[in-house]
């Protein structure tokens, strides 16, 4: 389960921005995450609270959004949505397309809460 | 300023929040690229396999060894789990390995591969194989700074592999359909189709079939490996 390493990998980015923030606690984190990211969302929720535990982010929410998939088709230019395994052009059916979103794993944005006494 | 600290961030305009607009696996990534700048410097030619647990990683590596050892340099960095003689199997062909402890870890991350990088004398290596751990869904999601990803598709597994795990084979750059001395007592792998289901993720990849037993197709896999890293030099 990576998902614990990338859990722990937000938590040391949170932890710095909250640092520069002065604030002892965060209250929401949000994450989109691709669907081609490789990222299991349920996996992400039940490893989140492990890496949160004696953190700033402990009683934080961690708020997942989920990208579609769009693909550019190289043959035609259209671009179309796609499928996971599925990535081939929607207008002319050639699969030699480029993948334009739905593998992103970004930290977006954080809300902070209490300021450090 | 940096990019790893957070510094970068600017904040929002109503509550108290920043946007930050950053990648989980940016400390990963920026690993990754100190260790490809490691085999650049050293002309090194890293090629990252991954596959599912028994698809052959090792006996593939062993039969590789053999097969090039007189002509390039190899060296193995072995990740995998599953056998802990593995390191010591490679090493019983002449070729430096170094194992890297992944303790309960599913996959290599750059920062593991960069320690046993330290490890090994690069300037005295042509080709460096990375063992990766034997799982289809983790190892994908992390650069460890290679050239090239490798991933192997055992005939056993089934020829719908790469529609069930298209992450993994989406970053495959080469595919090798393993224990292809197989195909002709299977009958659920048909070698079209498991390059019909590679092309359906927009994968260009080439599929080589062979057999490390049998010494099948293990001439495409040589010569493809001597063509990379004569082109890296
Ligand atoms: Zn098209």
């Amino acid at each position: 389960m990576h998902e614990l390493s990338l859990c722990e990998a937000l938590i040391d980015q949170v932890t710095n921005i909250a640092r520069e923030q002065q604030v002892s606690s965060v209250s929401d984190i949000f994450v989109s995450v691709g669907p081609l990211s490789g990222v299991e969302g349920p996996l992400m929720r039940h490893a989140f609270p492990i890496a949160a535990a004696g953190t700033v982010a402990d009683q934080a929410e961690l708020h997942l959004e989920t990208t579609g998939i769009r693909v550019r088709c190289e043959e035609c230019g259209e671009e179309s949505d796609a499928k996971m395994n599925n990535l081939v052009c929607a207008s002319c059916g050639d699969w030699r397309t480029t993948l334009i979103s739905g593998d992103e794993l970004i930290l977006q944005r954080v809300v902070m809460g209490e300021a450090r006494v | 300023m940096c990019d790893t600290c957070g510094c970068n961030v600017t904040p929002a305009a109503d509550e108290h929040a920043v946007e930050v607009l950053k990648g989980l696996l940016d400390a990963n990534d920026h690993e990754a690229l100190h260790n490809r700048e490691h085999f650049q410097r050293h002309n090194v030619l890293a090629i990252n396999l991954m596959s599912s647990p028994g698809a052959g990683k090792t006996a593939l590596l062993e039969a590789t060894i053999e097969a090039l050892g007189g002509d390039l340099r190899i060296a193995v960095v072995e990740g995998d789990l599953e056998t802990e003689n593995d390191a010591e199997r490679i090493r019983a062909k002449g070729v430096p390995a170094i194992q890297i402890t992944t303790g309960s870890a599913c996959h290599l991350d750059a920062h593991m591969v960069h320690d046993a990088l330290h490890e090994l004398e690069l300037d005295d290596v042509d080709v460096l194989f990375i063992e990766n751990v034997g799982n289809l869904v983790c190892p994908a999601s992390f650069d460890l700074g290679q050239h090239i990803n490798v991933a192997l598709l055992s005939t056993p597994e089934g020829d719908d592999k790469p529609a069930k795990y298209p992450v993994m084979f989406r970053a495959a750059d080469l595919v090798l359909v393993t224990k292809s001395d197989l195909l002709e007592v299977l009958d659920d792998f048909d070698p079209d189709a498991a390059e019909r289901h590679v092309r359906e993720i927009a994968n260009p990849a080439p599929l080589l079939k062979l057999s490390a037993r049998t010494g099948l197709g293990m001439d495409g896999w040589l010569e493809w490996i001597r063509r990379e890293a004569g082109s890296r030099e």
